[in-house]
């Protein structure tokens, strides 16, 4: 009588016998595991989307400058005439940290296309003056034509805002095209790119301050203040910029920061990447559901089979761990396949954006994890059923 | 010579009402290198010895041996050690699995053993030729006749070199001429040292065993060596 080996399956076999099981019934296989591939290719996109739209804004925001400041009468009593004391543009300038300041003088002039429309069709474009520094102070630039200098500044000129070239049908400035402004006309020298932090000057029609004196006799009273500051002291700065603004009535002058506002758009943005993944994670689980409904089936299915690895000398556990590494295997498949998928998707849509493509790393982790805790958990039930059935009655069901 | 299995007062009892005793204190000894036949018509108990002789049930009391080992109060583990280890099977179905070749389906049979796939291979094609099938193994199952899935599967059965082969029916799926072939091949595994039990229905084939235990209604109605 020889000692009895306990019956033995070598850890590849195991993975063997369970890839086998998976390639004989190849359209089952890859139908199942296209449920969890969906949901996990849902939830790799989705994060991989934020996470490129939220690199294109964090990319913007760094580009246009966290340290930018606006200066504007506020809302409150005795604010009503909407602007803030001469004073304001040279007194700002003389704070320490503050690197470049630049005013706009709203007008109150009607920008019409020609001098024989309707007084009221403004098509909600707003002319104003401007200090000349103003393109440098905001980062802009200049889509086409040139931006006021000490020449152009102080004659009959103006440059259009993104939205306003594009509202009055202007796209070339090189034929001199006129508009009249307040009664009197005006030539078109440039067109603006759109300002991110600054929207109202996509909407307006700006000319130099001398220019708007000259023709409309204005006083310099500044209607908005922008401030370039020093990266370091922006919040010190904007503590200040009240008081500084408007030594009378402080309460009265807005200090903000518009970076703040693309920070509140990209809090938003999260919000909704949260409900996707969630919708994700649902079909994820559908997938799961999928996966074990498969399983179950497989399993009284291959009555016959499993009757027969018992009497080849197969243990509960190993018909147990054949089961559920397929299961395993099955949503390793959907999980490297819905990663492929998601990223690929990402892909393309960033490249359509023009944003820069990012998939974290820790979506085409966490996915392909996803897809091997669903796959253990569906293929947990069918697996112990599996290994409990009796090989007498495994052996029968043929 | 000692026993490679021996049944020992066996009881095999289905609780109902009323309860069935499918073996009725049945003994049996099967020395090594014997050949066999385990015969009687169906509801016999033939298919319950089976069953307990391969350790895929057990009894209700008494004992089986196994190459010397009491085997009915051994733990599931140890009975899976058991048949991957003494015990080879063939059943009437063949049970070959479609997706493998001739080849693996007979390495199967090493599968439960820890032996290396490589191993497996080369002992299973060994196997093969011993059953005459060594130009079909790359074959899968559905691409050979009823009588080489039958070998295929005494393949398997004997690649473990195992104590006992355990044949139920052998031939119950084959057309005659077929089902000689097996019976000769089962013949001459016996004279190069095989034990081999044959579970069958059919007395005539029953008849051309060196010896026959007769079933009939969970006891052995007799049990002699063929008349010669």
């Amino acid at each position: 009588m020889s000692a009895l080996k306990p019956s033995k399956l070598r850890a590849a076999d195991v993975v063997l016998e369970g890839a086998g099981g998976l390639s004989t019934r190849k359209t089952r296989t890859a139908l199942s595991a296209l449920g969890i591939m969906l949901g996990i290719a849902a939830m790799v996109g989705v994060l991989g989307l934020s996470e490129s739209s939220q690199a294109d804004l964090t990319r913007k925001i760094e580009a246009l400058g966290t340290n930018l400041l606006t200066v504007s009468p506020g809302q409150g009593f005795g604010g009503g005439d909407g602007v803030l004391p001469e004073s304001a543009v040279g007194s700002i300038g003389r704070i320490g940290p503050v690197e470049r300041t630049a005013d706009v003088i709203a007008l109150d002039a009607s920008v019409l296309r020609n001098d024989v429309m309707n007084q009221n069709e403004t098509s909600g474009l707003s002319a104003v003056a401007a200090d000349l520094d103003l393109l440098n102070t905001l980062n802009g630039s200049v889509a086409t034509g040139v931006w006021l200098d000490e020449a152009t500044g102080q004659t009959s000129n103006v440059v259009l805002g993104s939205v306003s070239a594009e509202r009055l049908g202007i796209i070339s400035v090189t034929d001199g095209i006129q508009l009249y402004i307040g009664g009197q006309w005006f030539t078109v020298i440039g067109i603006l790119e759109s300002f991110p932090l600054a929207a109202d000057l996509d909407r307006a029609v700006i000319m130099g301050k001398d220019a708007a004196v000259e023709a409309f006799g204005i006083e310099p009273n500044p209607s908005v203040v922008y401030v370039r500051t020093n990266a370091q002291f922006v919040d010190e700065v904007r503590s200040v910029l009240p008081a500084t603004a408007d030594p009378a009535n402080p309460e009265e002058v807005q200090a903000s920061r518009p970076s703040e506002l693309l920070e509140t758009q990209d809090a938003i943005e999260d919000s909704f990447t949260n409900l996707f993944l969630g919708l994700g994670a649902v079909s994820l689980l559908v997938g799961g559901v999928g996966i074990a409904n498969v399983m179950v089936i497989a399993v009284i299915e291959r009555r016959a089979e499993i009757g027969l690895r018992r009497a080849l000398g197969a243990t509960q556990s190993h018909i147990g761990r054949q089961f559920l590494t397929e299961s395993l295997l099955l949503s390793a498949l959907g999980g490297v396949g819905g990663v492929a998928i998601g990223a690929a998707a990402t892909w393309a849509y960033a490249r359509t954006q023009g944003w820069e493509v990012v998939v974290p790393l820790f979506a085409v982790v966490g996915g392909i994890g996803a897809a091997l805790v669903i796959g253990a958990l569906a293929g947990l039930y069918p697996a112990t059923r599996a290994a409990r059935l009796a090989p007498t009655e495994a052996l029968r069901a043929s | 010579m000692s026993p490679a299995l021996e049944l020992i007062d066996v009881v095999k009892q289905y609780e109902g009402t009323p309860p069935v005793r499918a073996l009725d204190d049945v003994s049996v000894r099967i020395d090594q290198g014997e050949l066999l036949a385990v015969v009687g018509p169906s509801g016999s108990g033939k298919s319950t010895m089976l069953n307990v002789m391969g350790t895929l049930d057990r009894p209700s009391s008494g004992a089986v041996m196994i190459d010397g080992r009491e085997v009915s109060a051994m733990p599931e583990r140890r009975l899976s050690a058991v048949r991957a280890q003494h015990i080879g099977f063939v059943f009437q179905q063949f049970f070959l699995l479609e997706g493998l070749t001739a080849l693996d389906n007979v390495a199967n049979g090493l599968l439960y053993n820890g032996v290396p796939r490589r191993l497996r291979r080369q002992r299973a094609a060994e196997a093969l030729a011993t059953v005459g099938l060594d130009h079909r193994l790359d074959h899968i199952p559905s691409k050979l006749s009823g009588g080489e899935r039958q070998r295929v599967a005494i393949a398997r059965a004997i690649v473990n070199k195992p104590t006992i082969v355990l044949a139920d029916e052998p031939t119950g799926n084959l057309d005659t001429a077929s089902s000689t072939n097996v019976m000769e091949l089962l013949r001459s595994l016996n004279a190069s040292g095989s034990t081999i039990v044959v579970i069958t229905h059919d007395r005539d084939l029953a008849d051309a065993l060196p010896r026959q235990v007769m079933f009939r209604d969970g006891k052995i109605e007799h049990d002699k060596a063929r008349s010669r």
